[in-house]
Order: C-alpha cells, then structure tokens, then sequence
C-alpha cells in the first residue's frame, strides 16, 4: 500500500499504484483545488509540487510519488494568502479560474529557485495553458509577486 | 429583402411553441419574492426574486447567468448593489433557480431580423415578442452576450424596490414620513432623531411591504460602483483552489462515470459485453447510451480505465467515409449551386455584375473549431424516484431541467438544477449532452450521485463544432476605388439549427437565421449595390454556437476581403475604411481612435507590417491594430494589438478589459492553430498536443482602450474575439505581400 505525504500529512492508501496522482488527490483526498485539463501533461492545470519541484499530477502515478511530499494548492495560504496569490489578487488574474492553480503552483515553484525570473526565464518555465487567456496578467503578478517576495 | 419579418417571426413563433411543450405557462399573480425565499438558509429573506437579507445585514443577489469568466457574478451584483445603497463588502451572489422570473429576454431578441429596429435600440413590436416568448420557455440562459443588457433594467430595479421597502420599513417602525429617512452602505437612518437600523434590522418588516411599481433609479452621475473600479467577488477563491467547479461537486457515497462512446459522427452503440465490465475493478454498473457505454466506478480513474478497456461495438450510422476534404468541398460545390438565404440586398448587384467589368474576386474558407474549455465537459446528477437534481457548469439551466425532465419522463417541476462555475464555456455549455447523459447514467444507479466526466478526449471529439465556412466575394469598383457593387455568398452549417435538432429530432427546416450572416450582412461599408447570401449545408458534422459565432468566421472574411479592395484601390486601408463610413460617426470614432492609438501613420521597417480591422458585434464596436514581424524563416511573430472598444456604458471597466483581452487570445488561437479535421467519420484531433494553444512564449502585447459613447450597452464577452483574425492577416499582407484566404495560419507556414 503506497504512502504519501500530502500538505504535511502522511496518508496511506489503499489503491492500485498506477493511478495517476491526480485523482488520489481529487478523488480519494477530496483535495480538488488541483485540477483536470488533458490528463497528457499538455495544460499544467494538474500542477502541484513533489519535494518542491513543479509536477504535472496527471502523468505521475502513485507509485512514483510513494515516500516523497506533496503540496498543493489548499497549502499554499497559512494565516495570510502566499505572496503569488496575493498578487493574482491585485492583478485580478483569473477570469473563468480553472487553469489558475496549477499557473500559481508552478509560479511558486519558479520563484523558490529564481527570484527574479525575466520574461524569457518565466516563458520557458511557465508552460500551462489558460483558455480564458490571461497571461498578460499572469507575466505581470508574477514579476510583481517575485519583487514583494525578494523586498519581503 | 428577401426574408419578410412576418415570415420570420411565424416561424420563430412556431419553434418557440413546440419549445413551450413541457412548461408552465405564466402565472401572473405568482409572488415571484418566493421564488428566491425557497432558497434561504440561515434567516436570510428575500425582498424580491433578486435579494436576500440576513440578520447581519449580508446582501445575497440571485445571479441568473453563468459566471464562466466573465466577471457577470460581479456585473450583476453591482447592479443590484447601486440602487440598494449598500457597502460592496456585504454583498455577495448565489446561482439562482430556474425560473420564468430569470429569463433572459435579449438574448431571444437578438435573433430578430438584422432589419428590426430593435437592433438600433427600439421598442418593436418584435422585440416585445421575444420577451414574451423568453418568458413563456423561462429561456434562463448566458449567451450572445446579453447578460448585461437584460440586467441592466430589472436589476438594478430590484435593488430601488428593495432599498425603497426598507425605507419603508424603517419609516413605519418609528412612525415618521419615508421622506425624512435616508438609506446609505447598508443602513436607513432618520434625519431629525438620528435613530439608524441596519438593512439586516429591517429585511423582515420590508419583505412583508407591497413593492414599490415603478422606483426611482439613480442619476448616472451619482453611481458609486458602476463604471468604476470594483473588485470581482470571485478572484480570491479562484486563487486559493476553493471555487467549486462542476468537477469540483462532492457528495457523501458519490459514484464516478466515464463513457466511451462512438468515434463516427451519428454513430450509435450496437452491442458490448456488460459481465465483462462489471467484472473490472471498482465498477459498480454500467449504463447503456444512445451512442455508447458508461461505467459507473467508484473511482473516476477505476471507470476511465473500466470504460477504456469496455468490450463494445458501434455502428457508424453511415458516415464512416467522411472526411474534411469531402466537406470542404461540399461547401464549395453549395457556393455554386446552393439554394441560398438572401439577407441584404440593396441597390441591384446582380444587374451591376451582368455587364463585364474589372472585377475582385476571392473566396475564403475557415475549418471547424473545438471550444475546448478548460474543464472538461462534466455533470453530476441524482435521480431519486421522480425527483433529479443535477449540479453543471452550464450556460442553459431551463434547458437542462427540460431535458433531464424528458430523458426521465418527470415533470419539469420535479427537476433541480444547480449552476457551479463554469471552467469556461463559450457556447459549449449551452448544450445538453451532458445532463442528459447524466441523467440517463444516475437513473441506472437510482438514489446514488453520480458524477460524470469526459476526458479531454472525449471533449474535443464530440464537441459541437464552429463550423467550418467557406465565402465568395465579387466587388466591382467605381472610378474613385470605392465599391459600387458587392456580392458575398457564404456556405456552412446553421448553429441555430443544428442546437434545435438536437433537442427536436424534427426540427429539420431550413430558416432564416442572423447566426450564419451576421458580421457580413449587417456590415455599416456605404456600397449602394450589396448583396449578402448564405447557403445552408446539411452535414452530419454537430455544430454550435462557439464565442461569437457567424461573426468569428464573417469579421475575417468581409474585413479582409474590404482589404483585399483598398489594395486594388491603391489606397490606404484605414482611410479607405474611413471613407466608407458616412452617417456612422461611432464607427468612425473607434476606428480614428485605434488609428491613432496604434501609431498608423508612422512609417514601419522591412519586414515589419500593419493591419487594422473594424467589427461591429453584439452591439458593441471593436477595431485592432496587429503589428507583425516577418522572422528569418519566413514565419510571422504578432508584436503588438491595438484595440479600441466602444460598448456603451461600462458596468466593471477593468473586466471589459479583461474579457476583450481573453476574447482576443481566443481569436488568436483560433487564427494561428484551430483546425477540427475529419478522417473515416471521425474526428482526428484528441487532445491540446494536436489542438495547439496560444500560450505565455507566443503571447503578443495587447493594448485596450476603452472608449464608451453614449451607444446603448453593447454586449463584450465575445466582441474582441472577430477583428484579429482579419487585423492580423491584413498585417501579414501589409508586411509580405500574401494575401491569408484561409485559416489556420499554420496551415500555410506562417507560424513558427
Ligand atoms: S491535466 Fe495534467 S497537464 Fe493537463
Ligand atoms: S482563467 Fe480560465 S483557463 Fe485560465
């Protein structure tokens, strides 16, 4: 029976090792702030993070992930909102939503290694694709997220 | 014209009436207060069928229409809030019930005649109609951007009429005259006493009070929200993962269904082995489809993998031999010989076209289109005895509801719908596929919640389609270059009729219809010989409504072709544009604007071009500016668009900028990759890997500048969306030389 740790918690499960990480955490965690867009590693709307690295849940099977911690997007905030989605906030980011948390969790995976990504930087590490398309306002929150997180 | 409005309206008359089979006729002495009341929870009361109150003075608006992105959840609440006079941060929206209260009377009327005066903003005995017949369907509906415009009286009527019986209240509780009581952020106050009630004090008095018929609304000029900068209500719980989605909905003991259904277009389930299937982990049932299978799980990933693996047949309804090359062709084989719908004809192009001449000539054609929304097509339902409730990202509650009701053979009144978020809709989710689907699997597992979810796959294989178009342009010029005569006949598939058939089998008369023309017969160009046809194309091909509809395909046919004239003219695009504009000064105005804005006049290097397009749609006017960059392998890199709007007043500034920003994206999208193609009946494109999108490495730098005139509103969820297909393949032309007469750009090289 693979174990995970999930947002800080050790959790156990009783299921099949191939199962996409994805739907352990939507389905069998009710963690559904991480969503389904293609299930193909094609969109990053599934983003969340294993030992901090930005991972498309989708195509990450249950027994990749067995021992290693997992975060996503419901432990971002503790008392106060994560500087990115602070940021989202000001910006007014999200239109319809759907694609945003996968966006914020692999923003907040770019910004722990490079606090001051530029344009080019934040292109090549911000592959996830928003229908609504909001990325002029995503590359905005994200040079504005990283400034208040490298001044504190 | 060839369409009289009488025709038009009879046959409207007669769709709308068999539409009406299942409903309830209108009760006029209904209290329509109680409509919303049912929906209370923690003492909350309603004041009408838009407000709640609660004891500490929380103000819940009913919001009819889908929140897809748009930012109406907000719009809506704002309109309410204004009139109410109370502090924005007490204010929040539910998802109202389907109701003929709701209904969304504009979005019928948009579909009278291009001719009809309500178009430029009369009262017409048409337009009376189409309320009347909103009404009798309860057409609850979020669609041809009308939310606003519906709203914009009824709304923020609700919230005078609420606000006025809590004055009322207030004034009866300390028997003084209403006229020395004042209402400001939530709270009724008197003038002499000082004595002050919270609404949340008052709710219960007020509710009981007779409303006021007709209230007064505020002046422009003293609105504290509208038009100014308010913040939306859903942004934070869009970054935190807490919106609930329609994949999002959970339940205690919940099932889980994936299909698989046929690949062919038409095809249907012809047999499949259910002991195999039940035997297959976590399945629990398996329910048979018009066009397939579904496997109820306990997990969804148990019965995608279930339904994957599912012994099952299909017949292919005899369409496994089409493919797109056969309908590109069928569309250019009905340009020819099509019997065609005229819906403009002034002056005699015929005539003009009889004697020889110099003629321009061109045909144009565009391929099918995925909506392709990011969350993928889902519905969860429970059907429990004669009652169903169904939870849905959905544009058409009052749709859902009849058809949940038909597949179950209920009454309408035994059916709930609950609308979540929608993860994007653009027309997709006005379809029925999924709750009926939904309802189909749920009654196989009777008193248990099923939620069903398609994978992308499933998505972008059984969409229902942009359809593909083809059109063909004759003009003949007059001895100054302007256009004396114009012929344009455009060829596809009907929208309106296709969404019709799928909820009426019989539904199979060709009509009239605004959805196939629009965007090319109601073009403003001063041309005294115009004629504009279509021809409708019977495919077995599904096709809808997709953001902004004719116009996605009619904007860059007819402002290319108006291009493709300026060049032979030898004149300036933009000041040919100009001088086709008499007695439009608000075109005119937009267009200047975005002239100017985007810098025209200023020389550009080689390599470089410019290209401008101006589009009129939902009311609202649009013009863009495309800069391109030729790069060293001959591919095309948009810079920059330029884009000025005219909508008519603004509800929420900074989410029209938004949407149009989103709107252009989607456009781009579209111009640069979208191609759905066919191959042995089915479609050949799965997944985003072959239905390429805009992402943040090719996003281009977009301006938008808002230029309200006193126009009626205008609608703005999809009038960005038409202009920059045509902007940009006139820039492409300016820049290279090559004429685009057929999208996606990639298809020619031009994208890298
Ligand atoms: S759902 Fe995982 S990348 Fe799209
Ligand atoms: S906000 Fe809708 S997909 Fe990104």
């Amino acid at each position: 029976m693979p174990a995970i740790k999930v947002n800080g918690e050790v959790r156990v499960l009783d299921i099949e090792e191939d199962t996409p990480l994805l739907w352990v955490l939507r389905d069998t965690l009710g963690l559904v702030g991480t969503k389904f867009g293609c299930g193909v590693s094609a969109c990053g709307a599934c983003t969340v993070h294993v030992n901090g690295e930005p991972v498309r849940s989708c195509s990450t099977t249950i027994g990749d992930v067995a021992g290693k911690e997992i975060a996503t997007i419901e432990s971002l905030a503790t008392d106060k909102l994560h500087p990115v989605q602070q940021a989202w906030i000001d910006h007014e980011v999200p239109q319809c939503g759907y694609c945003q948390s996968g966006m914020i969790m692999a923003t907040t995976a770019l910004l722990a290694e490079n606090p001051d990504p530029t344009d080019a930087d934040i292109d090549a590490a911000i592959t996830n694709i928003c229908r609504c398309g909001t990325y002029s306002r995503i590359r905005t929150a994200i040079h504005a997220a990283a400034k208040n997180m490298r001044e504190g | 014209m060839a369409i009289s409005r009488r025709k038009f309206l009879l046959t409207t008359a007669v769709a709308g009436s068999a539409l009406a089979v299942g409903y309830v006729v209108l009760k006029p002495e209904e209290d329509t207060r109680l409509v919303f009341q049912k929906t209370a929870r923690g003492g909350e009361v309603a004041l009408n069928a838009w407000i709640k109150i609660d004891a500490s003075g929380t103000v819940t608006v009913a919001a009819p229409r889908a929140e897809m992105g748009q930012g109406i959840y907000t719009a809506l609440a704002m309109l309410v809030a204004e009139e109410l006079d109370v502090d924005w941060k007490s204010v929040q929206v539910q998802d109202a019930p389907v109701h003929q209260v709701y209904a969304n009377r504009e979005m019928l009327r948009a579909a009278l005649p291009f001719e009809d005066g309500y178009h430029q903003g009369e009262n017409t005995s048409g337009a009376q109609f189409m309320g009347w017949l909103a009404e009798l369907l309860s057409a609850q509906g979020t669609g041809g951007s009308t939310s606003i415009r519906d709203a914009w009286e009824p709304m923020r009527n609700a919230g005078a009429c609420a606000r006025h019986m809590l004055v009322q209240a207030a004034a009866s509780k300390w028997n003084v005259p209403a006229s020395e009581c004042l209402a400001a952020d939530g709270t009724v106050s008197h003038n002499g006493s000082g004595k002050s009630l919270s609404y949340g004090d008052l709710a219960t008095l007020a509710a009981s009070l007779t409303p006021p018929e007709n209230p007064p609304l505020k002046n422009a000029a003293d609105y504290k929200l509208i038009g100014k900068a308010v913040p939306r209500l859903d942004i934070t719980d869009k970054t935190t993962g807490r919106a609930t989605f329609g994949v999002d909905v959970k339940s205690d003991g919940m099932l889980y269904a994936a299909v698989n259904v046929a690949p062919v277009m038409g095809g249907s389930l012809k047999s499949y082995d259910r002991e195999a299937i039940v035997k297959m982990p976590g399945v629990v049932a398996v329910a048979a489809l018009p066009t397939g299978i579904a496997v109820v799980a306990d997990s969804w990933w148990r019965a995608k993998k279930a339904a994957d693996a599912a012994p099952v047949d299909f017949e292919d309804g005899g369409n496994g031999d089409l493919d797109s090359e056969g309908i590109y062709q069928l569309l250019e084989d009905s340009i020819k010989s099509g019997d065609p719908f005229t819906y403009r004809d002034d002056g005699d192009a015929d005539k003009v076209f009889e004697n020889a001449g110099d003629d321009v000539v061109a045909s144009y054609q565009v391929p099918y289109l995925a909506h392709a929304c990011m969350e993928p097509m889902n519905c969860t339902a429970r059907v429990d005895g004669d009652n169903i409730q169904i939870w849905m990202p959905n544009q058409a509650p009052f749709l859902m509801r009849y058809l949940a009701s038909r597949i179950a053979d209920t009454d309408v009144e035994n059916v709930q719908v609950f609308t979540t978020y929608l993860g994007g809709g653009f027309g997709r989710r006005a379809e029925g596929d999924l709750a009926e689907q939904a309802v189909r699997i749920a009654m196989a597992v009777p008193g248990k919640t099923v939620k069903l979810l398609w994978s992308r796959e499933d998505d972008m294989r059984h969409d229902m389609y942009r359809p593909a178009a083809r059109s063909l342009f004759r003009a003949r010029l007059d001895d100054k270059g302007r256009p004396f005569a114009w012929f344009n006949r455009i060829a596809g598939q009907v929208p309106t009729k296709s969404f019709t058939q799928r909820i009426f089998d019989f539904a199979t008369v060709d009509m009239p219809d605004n959805t196939s023309s629009e965007g090319s017969a109601d073009m403003p160009y001063a041309i005294p010989n115009l004629q504009v046809q279509h021809v409708p194309v019977d495919l077995p091909v599904p096709v809808g409504f997709w953001r902004s509809v004719g116009h996605s395909y009619n904007a860059f046919f007819t402002e290319s072709f108006m291009d493709e004239l300026a060049h032979k003219a030898g004149q300036d695009p933009y000041k040919y544009r100009r001088d086709l504009l008499e007695g439009h000064p608000d075109y005119l105005a937009v267009l200047d604007k975005v002239a100017s804005a985007a810098e025209w006049d200023l020389p550009m290097n080689s390599g470089r071009g410019r290209g401008i397009a101006l589009h009129e749609s939902f009311g609202s006017l649009v013009a863009q500016v495309a800069e391109v960059s030729v790069m060293p392998d001959d591919t095309i890199q948009l810079d920059r668009v330029v884009c000025v709007v005219d909508c008519g007043r603004v509800i929420n500034p900074d989410t029209v900028v938004a949407q149009i920003e989103g709107a252009i994206v989607y456009g781009l999208t579209a111009a640069l990759y979208g191609e759905v193609t066919l191959k042995d009946g089915a479609v050949e494109q799965g997944n985003f890997p072959d239905y390429e999108m805009i992402r943040l490495n090719n996003m281009p730098n977009i301006e938008v500048i808002l230029a309200p005139s006193g126009r009626p509103i205008g609608g703005i969820g999809e009038v960005g969306t038409p202009p920059i297909a045509p902007a940009l393949a006139n820039a492409i032309f300016n820049a290279t030389g090559k004429r685009v007469r057929e999208l996606p750009l990639s298809k020619a090289g031009l994208v890298g």
